[in-house]
């Protein structure tokens, strides 16, 4: 299959064209904007292009009218962003990686039950209620995706990145996942089975990647700063650092 | 709804881009936006069509261009509206109608982050129906095409695959025309594997997978 990362076109040139060209469906935002909003569509779609300010004024505007109204505290708002921003995240899940491999017993609980193996480290909630871990070898890759919609372990691997909320990667990653897997930098011999995790219902994955050669003297902490986000939905391997021993 | 949101095997949206060391927030609104979804959330109406739904039968041009955080605050903007919470002439102004009620928040600082870790399982251990599959049977995904929301994307109606888990009873996700959700439909859900030949051809390697949960109403012997 063609390896679409030749082509020459960027992703918001190509979203912003296929908006143009269906100008007549983008529909003006139900909500404030700094230009009437029946202006015309090619200009609206011109508009887009500042988006980001756009949009910044916007939720700012409704953030103080529903503050006024008493519906939320900006405090909140400061927690949540701190939330995301440091507590939860693709360290979490690193923390499990790491531990699964250096603690057989952990690793077999692991697999076996997910949601139970995660939360005996402290990780669980939203968008982890039903958690499985399926297993890079050297003859399985796993890759997890969610075409439907961006569903994604939250506790363990925090926000999804927006490649992995993007159509080019939810539209691919089923019919050609080696090709996406080489756009990420992976290429995987024919003898290799690939394994799509699609999440199309309330189970959420984690992959548990191999554990790189040449880390055997590594310590539980530092093999998990070894462990990437991108490892754990499958689209990367987990590489030894630089100067261990292979 | 077989719509724009349902893009498993699609061609033609270019290449995948990557951001090294992405941040979960671009910009500072990106964060303010998640806040106010999550502290706002629970205002709104009191019968709730299906938050996915609502995403998808925003126009396709409309779904693929406007941003992550963009679209959750654009369908926070339309529950606020539709329960008279929230007018246009306020978003208009920048500022809350005088006369509109006052509220208390529900989402606070002191309950934020229980919240945020709550559980939310549509699991029904409470329930026993029995399984009409087991697990190694072979099966098929039913051709079904509901305008309503459903889990069974259209890349695999109709394809054949195999019962490889069975997660239990869960409240069916699947909802009427309306995007409202079916009473008293719980049932068991399962892992789903489908060879990438039965679902692309002969062009796909012969030892790929793809796997998906399926609720029993997606499947047939």
């Amino acid at each position: 299959m063609a390896n679409e990362a030749d082509r020459p076109v960027g992703r918001r040139k190509f979203l912003s064209d296929a908006a143009a060209g269906t100008a007549g469906l983008v529909a003006a935002p139900n909500m404030k904007s700094p230009e009437p909003a029946d202006r015309p569509a090619r200009e609206q779609d011109q508009g887009h292009q500042a988006a980001p300010s756009d949009v910044a004024l916007r939720v700012k505007a409704l953030e103080s009218i529903l503050v006024e109204k008493g519906m939320i505290d900006p405090a909140t708002i400061d927690a949540v962003i701190e939330t995301y921003e440091s507590k939860v995240g693709p360290r979490n899940g690193a923390r499990v990686v790491a531990r699964a491999w250096v603690d057989a017993a952990y690793r077999k609980r692991l697999l076996a039950d997910g949601t139970a193996a995660i939360g005996e480290l402290g990780y669980g909630g939203a968008q982890g209620e039903h958690m499985v871990v399926v297993e890079n070898t050297p003859a399985v890759h796993n890759l997890v995706v969610c075409t439907l919609c961006s569903c994604y372990p939250w506790p363990v691997l925090g926000l999804p990145p927006t490649w992995y909320k993007s159509a080019p990667y939810r539209s691919r990653a089923v019919i050609d996942p080696r090709g996406v897997l080489r756009e990420f930098g992976v290429t995987l011999a024919d003898d290799v089975q690939v394994r799509v995790w699609d999440s199309t219902a309330e189970i959420r994955y984690l992959v548990l990647p191999e554990r790189p050669s040449g880390t055997e003297r590594m310590t539980e902490e530092q093999l998990a700063a070894l462990v990437t986000r991108n490892a754990m939905v499958g689209v990367a391997k987990v590489s030894a650092p630089r100067g261990a021993a292979a | 709804m077989n719509g724009i949101h349902d893009m498993g095997g699609m061609h033609g949206m270019g290449p995948i881009e990557v951001r090294e060391d992405e941040r979960p927030f671009h910009a500072e609104w990106e964060g303010r936006a998640w806040g106010l979804i999550r502290a706002a959330g629970p205002f709104g109406p009191a019968r709730r069509r299906n938050f996915r739904y609502e995403h998808e039968i925003l126009p396709p041009a409309q779904y693929l261009q406007m941003q992550y955080y963009e679209r959750f605050i654009k369908l926070l903007v339309d529950r606020l509206i539709a329960a008279k919470l929230l007018t246009q002439a306020e978003l208009d102004s920048g500022r809350a109608d005088p006369a509109s009620p006052r509220f208390t928040p529900r989402v606070t600082p002191a309950n934020v982050a229980e919240q945020l870790a709550r559980r939310r399982s549509l699991r029904r251990d409470d329930l026993r129906i029995a399984p009409r599959f087991r697990v190694g049977q072979g099966v098929r995904a039913r051709n079904i095409n509901p305008v309503g929301h459903t889990r069974l994307p259209r890349y695999m109606r109709g394809h054949r695959g195999t019962i490889v888990a069975d997660h239990g009873i869960f409240d069916f996700q699947d909802t009427d025309a309306e995007g409202y959700t079916l009473p008293d439909r719980a049932q068991h859900v399962y892992t789903v594997s489908f060879s990438a030949r039965e679902l692309w051809g002969e062009t796909a390697n012969a030892r790929d997978t793809v796997h998906a949960e399926l609720w029993e109403d997606h499947l047939e012997r």
